[in-house]
């Protein structure tokens, strides 16, 4: 028996030493005006909305779903706290609640049509994927916003005991639905509707409520991941936003161990699998390869970690350890 | 009376859009003509070639996101040839077609080997194509060359090459999955995977087969869309794996697989045209972003319909 997350934790270990023996500057940090900085504090500082967007995706997945529009929530949620604030004027905290309550509004649209419409995960969170961007260009008419509200910057880019504000976001949130998932009874249901919803049906739990809550979590988690990355660059960019990271959240997800088939969440894997990608995407800056390019070499690092979860290699993996007995 | 009954999708969808067509050719002047009618059958003619690959893999039951990715990819690649490489046209068609299907071919051939589900790979497929045109040329690439824009700019009676193409596909689509073998197998295996399994048909070879069509459909759309466009161009993919799905659901065919036609997603497109055409041109709503969102809410709201009858009628249990 194996220590919990004991792959992720590997693999993430292997890529910090390959780092740290290859890539020159890696391991640098310094103290200036009480702030530290340095790549490993920047993995954290960038990583942050594929960690928040991890927390809310290990909770969907879990239940055998999947939600493709966290990417759009975040282009949402950041263009209607850039317009609250800007044209409208508005206190930073309405701006921000006001952002939330968007992303849970299309959580719960997502979460009725997956529980009460019956319809694929994967064709309401596409819609709305395609939909959130469509009206959050509608709303910014396709321009980019910027903003000078220090208060909400700090949401982005503060420092808070010397170490960046949204790491201590992620602690938090991830503290939160780790408690739920660990120490009540929603946790346990929610693991039980993932490995089978019929049983947990016959059983009397409220499926379709678990369901909704789900997404709705996540919708929130990603609209958090769209404040934090609106006030880190200063700016509401609806066309960059969010863009490509619901395949960032979802391999975090999987290379933190949960089974894209349902039945399982692990929270911690999640985020270890979140710093595994932003230590790989900062890696990959870092020796000059252009972001669009990194596309691919993700793409096959999930392809794999998926593999690595079917049957067909456990077989495959077996026949290999006979082979070498013999 | 059987003939009406097999084909009451197809039917009513064609109903719908005939009065759709009266209702817009009633409130705006002049939409009533052949011109306008031609029009759209080339302004969704890659939408159209994209979606009739999209009906094989739908049908056989599964789904494949990375059909804009690999469009694009094959517009950039065949801008490519011709612009720095000095290609002839038909080579650059052909390498790209080649590309389209081998990697349609080899998604087919992972989902088959290894059991992931179809959107996952797909997804992951549409990263990996996006990042590998990418690769090729990063910015979008604009072609102008004699041969290419002589295609481009040629006619077949009233018809544009682009509309020809289309209803060429349109037709042969509707052949393979009607009066072939592999069309049946394609059915089967929507119908039900272990039941065309112990039927002894070529599960796994359909499968792959299925990935590769769409690839090939694919990567034709973005040889349609050079013509189109005289570019190549990174980002007319974007969102078009969801056109495709909506426009071949609008025409009938069930997300759930075994059900459905060519030629319904043949009027699917029409249809998503006419109403995009009129939401945007005629009635002034002429943004990007709401034309997003009423692709989506068109989609949603055919889902949505799909599911009500289909729970009428005891077919598609939902899954």
């Amino acid at each position: 028996m194996r220590a919990r997350n004991f792959w992720p934790w590997v693999a993430l270990g292997a890529l910090f030493v390959f780092n740290l023996l290859f890539t020159p500057g890696f391991a640098r940090l310094e103290l200036r005006d009480g702030r530290l900085f340095g790549t490993l504090v920047d993995i954290f500082q960038n990583g942050a909305p594929v960690m928040l967007l991890a927390v809310g995706m290990t909770l969907v997945i879990a239940l055998g779903g999947i939600d493709l529009s966290v990417g759009s929530v975040m282009a949402l949620s950041g263009a209607v706290a850039a317009l609250l604030m800007t044209e409208q004027g508005q206190p930073v905290p309405v701006a921000v609640l006001a952002a939330l309550g968007m992303a849970l509004g299309v959580g719960a649209f997502n979460g009725v049509l997956v529980a009460y419409g019956g319809i694929q995960p994967i064709i309401v969170t596409l819609v709305m994927l395609v939909m959130g961007r469509g009206l959050a260009q509608t709303l910014t008419q396709d321009q980019k916003i910027r903003f000078e509200v220090p208060a909400f910057e700090f949401i982005g880019n503060g420092t808070v005991l010397g170490l960046p504000f949204p790491l201590f976001l992620v602690a938090a949130l991830a503290l939160l639905v780790g408690l739920m998932l660990r120490k009540t009874a929603a946790g346990l249901y929610l693991e039980a509707m993932g490995s089978n919803p019929r049983a947990a049906r016959l059983c009397g739990l409220r499926v379709h409520v678990i369901r909704l809550v789900a997404h709705m979590t996540c919708s929130v988690c990603a609209g958090l991941a769209g404040l934090v990355a609106a006030a880190d660059i200063k700016e509401a960019d609806v066309a960059n936003a969010g863009l490509y990271l619901e395949l960032d959240a979802i391999l975090a997800v999987v290379l933190g161990g949960t089974s894209l088939t349902g039945g399982r969440a692990n929270l911690v894997g999640s985020l270890i699998g979140a710093t595994f990608i932003q230590t790989l995407t900062t890696m990959l800056q870092m020796r000059g390869v252009i972001t669009e390019h990194t596309l691919i070499i993700k793409a096959a690092v999930a392809l794999s970690v998926c593999f690595m979860q079917t049957p067909s290699f456990e077989r495959l993996a077996r026949r290999f350890r006979s082979a070498e007995a013999a | 009376m059987n003939f009406v009954r097999k084909h009451i999708t197809v039917l009513a969808g064609a109903l719908v859009y005939v009065l759709l067509y009266a209702v817009a050719a009633i409130r705006y002047d002049g939409f009533f003509s052949l011109p306008v009618f031609i029009n759209f059958l080339s302004n969704n003619a890659v939408l159209g070639i994209v979606a009739v690959g999209m009906t094989f893999v739908i049908l056989s039951g599964g789904i494949d996101l990375s059909v804009g990715a690999v469009m694009s990819f094959s517009s950039v690649l065949i801008g490519v040839l011709l612009m720095d490489h000095h290609w002839n046209v038909y080579a650059a068609i052909a390498a790209a077609l080649v590309c389209g299907t081998t990697l349609g071919a080899a998604m087919g051939a992972i989902i088959h080997a290894t059991g992931i589900k179809p959107f996952i790979v797909t997804l992951a497929g549409m990263f990996f194509v996006r990042g590998l045109a990418f690769l090729i040329h990063l910015e979008s690439i604009g072609i102008s060359e004699p041969r290419h824009t002589a295609i481009a700019i040629a006619r077949v009676g009233p018809l544009p090459v682009t509309a020809v193409l289309f209803l060429g596909f349109v037709l042969v689509g509707w052949y393979v999955a009607v009066l072939t073998p592999f069309g049946r197998e394609v059915y089967a295996l929507g119908g039900g995977e272990e039941a065309a399994l112990l039927m002894g048909l070529p599960v796994r070879r359909t499968k792959i087969a299925v990935y590769a069509v769409s690839g090939f459909c694919a990567s034709f759309g973005g040889a349609a869309l050079s013509f189109y466009l005289s570019s190549g161009s990174h980002l007319e993919g974007v969102g078009m794996e969801l056109d495709a799905i909506a426009t071949v659901v609008i025409g009938g065919t069930l997300l759930a697989g075994g059900v459905g036609s060519v030629l319904g997603t043949f009027i699917g497109v029409l249809m998503l045209g006419l109403i995009l055409t009129s939401i945007t041109t005629y009635e002034g709503m002429m943004s990007s972003g709401m034309t997003r969102v009423a692709i989506g809410g068109l989609l949603l709201a055919f889902v949505l319909l799909q599911k009500v009858l289909t729970r009428r009628a005891g077919v598609g249990r939902a899954t």
